[in-house]
């Protein structure tokens, strides 16, 4: 991995369990050792540096409070830690309770708290140091649904406020999307993409990231290139745009397979609709409705369309739908990466 | 169709039909199962019961068929067991009886058997080297084995498996098997006989106990805590006091009882490795059998001084033991 951070960025490690996101993350704070390579915070090289030396805080996702202090004192053993007087961890403290809201369970043990307030108080002691960067470790991960909305914009607004450099893992692509300004997307221990959430979002490097990106993923269809157009399942047929007619063949070589991808979003339902389909589910979901099509009933080829919430169709319902072309893209089943369209001025 | 009557609700429930808290059936069960809890612990308690009874009867009462209920009680078997004496006979007694008022409660319970009070019995130094042992070994077994039962819990020591059934082995191994080369190790090193030799000793012995006891409960301890610590900007050393052990204090506690009964009731190797100087309770009463008679009063007051300090600390750190005893078997 080679990863720069800029001061102030908040990026997200975002992948699934198992990836290498934590263990990038104790390699960066020091609490795992590194095996190659180097890490520098500011200009330092800290690759084996102390934790404590690398003006650091963590933040963990069971809390990592001790149990036998109090809030007060939670917050405060960092500073004490350093050897800070008296009156400038007093003044710290209540500087960080202020800010996040603590001050009616200053006295409390840790025992005591819900999990949101935990959170709150593992963030103020982070806070109170002034480190040079963040590190978080799944924070919410423990917290109930609707308490993680909560602190989700608590810990963005934070780090606005701030201004500080916060690199934090999840597993949760919501999360990632909503707090990032950029997100590392790993998978096996590499990274698969780094980019904003709206390029790994609508621009995923490969197939990996587009299936993992999104709720549901971005539908993945196999196909065959061939005179201009991309044959897929059902008989349908897809005609690619100019940018790609020298695209394709350049990167699919003397192969026709190719995967067109597209978001939910992409595709209109429309009775003159170039691609057709029989519904094979559908999910009221509020705000939306999500339409399960089957282009081809023998290999059961589903495809996720997001439609209008007023849409009702019963299932088996013979549909047609057409797909932005500024939102499909194609990879290349062979190497799983994305093909770049020829971009013309 | 069937009416209403026929198939309609059943009469309203008035009384719930389950074997809950609120019920009769309930209570007596609560009751009789806290019933049979008290009858075993009393059954359980009888033996004690019958020292101390036996600690207060005089010579005759003793040995009495069929053992005598309702007796009077007497601070002879503590005389027996605290004093040194010697038998008067003729004029010497005949004057000491005269005398009889000038002396103290337990020189009167001598003189009423023909004895008189020399001076103090060796039974309270035996106590005290028992405390010393037990003690010593009990604080240097769990210290070496909470920072080894540390070590293995979060560091990769190779072949830790390996080490740790090592240590686990040792405890299979019947105590009786190492005895004469113990002893003949001991003899060579100047330790027979010794509080040292016998505090090592009884260290080896429960370090493998005192090692995986607190792994377990150093297991629990989430490791952030300490990593926490660690970013924060202590050192792995500092993290330790001041994070892990106050976390610890029941898995130590109650491997501090565990290990202090071991050591404070060991038997053959308190006989077999010390002769006078450093000779503890047990093998000292085991040994007032036979010696002169067989003071039966005097025994069951010994042995009821030996369980005090256990039953103490026992009862000090109670809450402690029961965590202790079932730890890893409930998980949350």
């Amino acid at each position: 991995m080679d990863l720069t951070i800029q001061n102030g960025e908040f990026v997200v490690l975002l992948g699934p369990s198992g990836c290498g996101k934590t263990t990038t993350l104790r390699m960066i704070s020091g609490l795992e050792s590194v095996t190659q390579g180097d890490i520098y915070l500011d200009g330092r090289k800290v690759t084996w540096l102390h934790p404590s030396d690398r003006d650091i805080a963590f933040v963990f996702q069971f809390f990592a409070l001790y149990p036998h202090m109090t809030v007060r004192q939670n917050i405060a053993f960092p500073l004490q830690a350093e050897g800070q007087p008296k009156d400038m961890i007093e003044s710290r403290v209540r500087e960080v309770v202020e800010m996040l809201r603590l001050r009616h369970l200053l006295d409390a043990r840790p025992g005591k708290l819900s999990g949101g307030d935990k959170q709150r108080v593992a963030l103020a002691r982070a806070l109170v140091r002034r480190p040079a960067a963040f590190l978080m470790d799944e924070p919410l991960g423990a917290l109930d649904a609707d308490f993680r909305e909560t602190m989700r914009a608590e810990v963005k607004r934070l780090h606005i406020s701030q201004e500080a450099t916060t690199v934090y893992v999840t597993h949760d692509q919501i999360e990632a999307m909503a707090m990032s300004d950029r997100i590392v997307v790993m998978s096996d221990a590499e990274v698969q993409q780094v980019g904003t959430p709206a390029e790994v979002y609508h621009d995923p490097a490969n197939l990996f990231v587009a299936r993992f990106i999104g709720s549901p993923g971005m539908n993945l269809v196999s196909g065959q290139y061939a005179d201009g157009a991309i044959h897929l399942p059902g008989s349908n047929r897809y005609n690619v745009g100019n940018g790609w007619h020298t695209a394709l063949p350049r990167d699919l070589g003397g192969s026709s397979e190719v995967i067109v991808g597209f978001r939910p979003e992409a595709a209109h339902i429309n009775e003159d609709g170039a691609i057709a389909g029989e519904v094979y589910a559908i999910e009221l979901l509020g705000a939306y409705t999500m339409l399960h099509v089957n282009l081809d009933n023998e290999e059961n080829e589903i495809v996720h369309i997001r439609s209008d919430r007023q849409t009702r169709y019963p299932i088996g319902t013979a549909v047609r739908f057409d797909l932005d072309p500024e939102m499909v893209r194609l990879f290349n089943p062979q190497t799983e990466m994305a093909i770049r369209r020829e971009v013309t001025p | 169709m069937a009416s209403f009557e026929e198939i309609g609700p059943r009469s309203p429930v008035t009384e719930s039909i389950r074997v809950d808290k609120v019920s009769p059936q309930a209570r007596l069960f609560k009751n009789l199962r806290a019933i049979t809890v008290l009858v075993l612990a009393l059954v359980g308690l009888i033996p004690v019961f019958a020292m101390g009874v036996t600690a207060l009867k005089s010579r005759a009462d003793v040995v009495a068929v069929p053992p005598r209920i309702v007796f009077e009680p007497t601070l002879e078997g503590f005389v027996f067991l605290l004093t040194e004496r010697s038998q008067l006979s003729g004029a010497a007694l005949t004057t000491a009886q005269e005398n009889a008022e000038d002396l103290g409660l337990f020189e009167r319970i001598a003189l009423a058997n023909g004895q008189r009070i020399n001076g103090p019995s060796d039974f309270v130094m035996r106590l005290r080297n028992s405390l010393i042992i037990a003690g010593g070994s009990t604080i240097a077994s769990v210290t070496l084995g909470l920072f080894a039962a540390y070590a293995f819990s979060r560091f990769n020591i190779p072949g830790k498996d390996d080490l740790l059934f090592f240590i686990l082995s040792t405890r299979m191994l019947p105590a009786v098997v190492v005895a004469v080369p113990l002893f003949l190790m001991y003899r060579q090193l100047g330790l027979h006989d010794t509080h040292l030799g016998m505090i090592l000793l009884y260290t080896v012995f429960n370090l493998s106990l005192t090692v995986w006891l607190l792994k377990g409960f150093i297991d629990e301890i989430p490791r952030e805590y300490e990593e926490a610590a660690l970013v924060d900007g202590y050192t792995r050393l500092q993290a330790f006091f001041k994070i892990v052990l106050p976390q610890a204090t029941t898995g130590i506690a109650a491997t501090t009882v565990f290990s202090f009964i071991f050591a404070w009731n060991e038997y053959a190797f308190a006989l077999m490795m010390t002769s006078n100087t450093a000779r503890t309770a047990p093998p000292a009463i085991a040994t007032m059998l036979g010696r002169g008679g067989i003071e039966w009063s005097a025994i069951a007051a010994g042995t009821l001084a030996f369980l005090i300090p256990v039953v103490i600390i026992t009862f000090a750190l109670r809450r402690h033991l029961l965590r202790g005893v079932t730890f890893g078997a409930i998980r949350q």
